[in-house]
């Protein structure tokens, strides 16, 4: 397939999101200014930031006038999830150049990491299809997050419309994509399992990390067992 | 309206602090792969356990809230899990959508 029809590919993908991606940048704007950002400073967190979860996390911490170091440290935390992200879609870049590869993973939110495992599942990922996925969405969402920022105060319900609900939904239907995974039944459970519990006796955002830790910890034990060694195995 | 230049706790520029969220965030987006990439070889159950992470990460973020939100989400979560054995996933999203929509609309 041509580059070019690629990148479109991945637009495509990104479609169903992209509603969601609004409803996000629109919050965040109109939080933002009514938490007293500047209308500058809120754009500029979603130009180098792209992370909804860290720059609300951001916004909060800041709007208590806590100190920086816990600010980095809580934005590390919500995101420590995308280690885990870029360890894995990192082996199906092998057709990535150098600055494709590590200004791709700027993009690396978690629709994008969803829908670029599921496409390397099926066929080649190609930093076309990447880039056709992550680029509309970015500039969706800051341009969305600047709209928010300008009219704040005059959207009112938003959540009539549901999208607060899509992402969850969206979500769900990558996960149940990987479900012809080995061991993806066993892992997802212990995953779930272990997340909801830490959800009601620690709270978020330990739930992600712990959660996952104890489904990918148990598909290292169940899966395939030890054939050779060689000397850079991890 | 929060008083950002009273605090001695708080930075004189808020412009430095938004850009080092965004240097976080870049690092914990690259750091995966940068110290996996040192390994040629992969051993098996490393490869299984990296196999596992979407599932593993995705359903953390998706069943505590669909558990916690109420009956109209959590409704409309079991829909597009049924559906989505079958349909595409915008159909999917139609489905779970269309549920949360109308049940938020008839009062619930």
């Amino acid at each position: 397939m041509k580059n070019e029809s690629q990148f479109w590919s991945g637009t495509k993908d990104s479609l169903p999101i992209m509603f969601a991606v609004i409803f996000f940048a629109i919050l965040f704007g109109a939080t933002a200014v009514n938490n007293g950002l500047a209308f500058g400073e809120t754009v500029l967190s979603s130009v180098s930031v792209f992370a909804g979860a860290s720059q609300f996390v951001f916004l909060d911490l800041y709007g208590q006038q806590a100190p920086v170091w816990s600010i980095l440290l809580a934005v590390f935390a919500v995101n420590f999830r995308h280690v885990l992200y870029s360890a894995s879609i990192g082996r199906y870049m092998g057709e990535f150049t150098f600055f494709q590869k590590y200004s791709g993973f700027f993009f690396l939110c978690d629709p994008l990491f969803g829908a670029g495992e599921i496409r390397a599942q099926n066929q080649k990922l190609t930093s076309a299809y990447y880039f056709g996925y992550a680029i509309p969405l970015y500039v969706i969402w800051v341009g969305f997050t600047a709209l928010g920022a300008g009219f704040g105060k005059l959207i009112t319900d938003p959540q009539a419309f549901g999208f607060d609900m899509l992402l969850s939904i969206y979500f769900l239907s990558l996960l149940m994509g990987f479900r012809t995974r080995p061991n993806w039944l066993a892992s997802v459970l212990a995953s779930g399992i272990a997340s909801v519990l830490v959800y009601k006796m620690i709270g978020a955002p330990w739930h992600i990390m712990l959660g996952a830790l104890v489904g990918i910890t148990l598909a290292a034990m169940i899966g395939k067992p030890v054939e050779e060694k060689g000397e850079n195995d991890v | 309206m929060f008083d950002f230049i009273s605090s001695s706790a708080m930075p004189s520029n808020v412009w430095v602090v938004i850009l080092l969220t965004g240097l976080v965030t870049y690092i914990t987006r690259s750091a995966g792969h940068v110290v996996l990439a040192r390994f040629k070889h992969l051993h098996p159950r490393v490869e299984a356990a990296l196999e596992a992470v979407p599932g593993a990460v995705l359903v953390t973020i998706v069943l505590p809230p669909a558990l916690t939100n109420g009956p109209v989400e959590l409704l409309a979560m079991l829909a597009a899990l049924v559906a989505s054995f079958r349909l595409s996933p915008i159909s999917v999203l139609a489905v779970g959508m269309a549920i949360v929509i109308g049940g938020r609309a008839m009062g619930f």
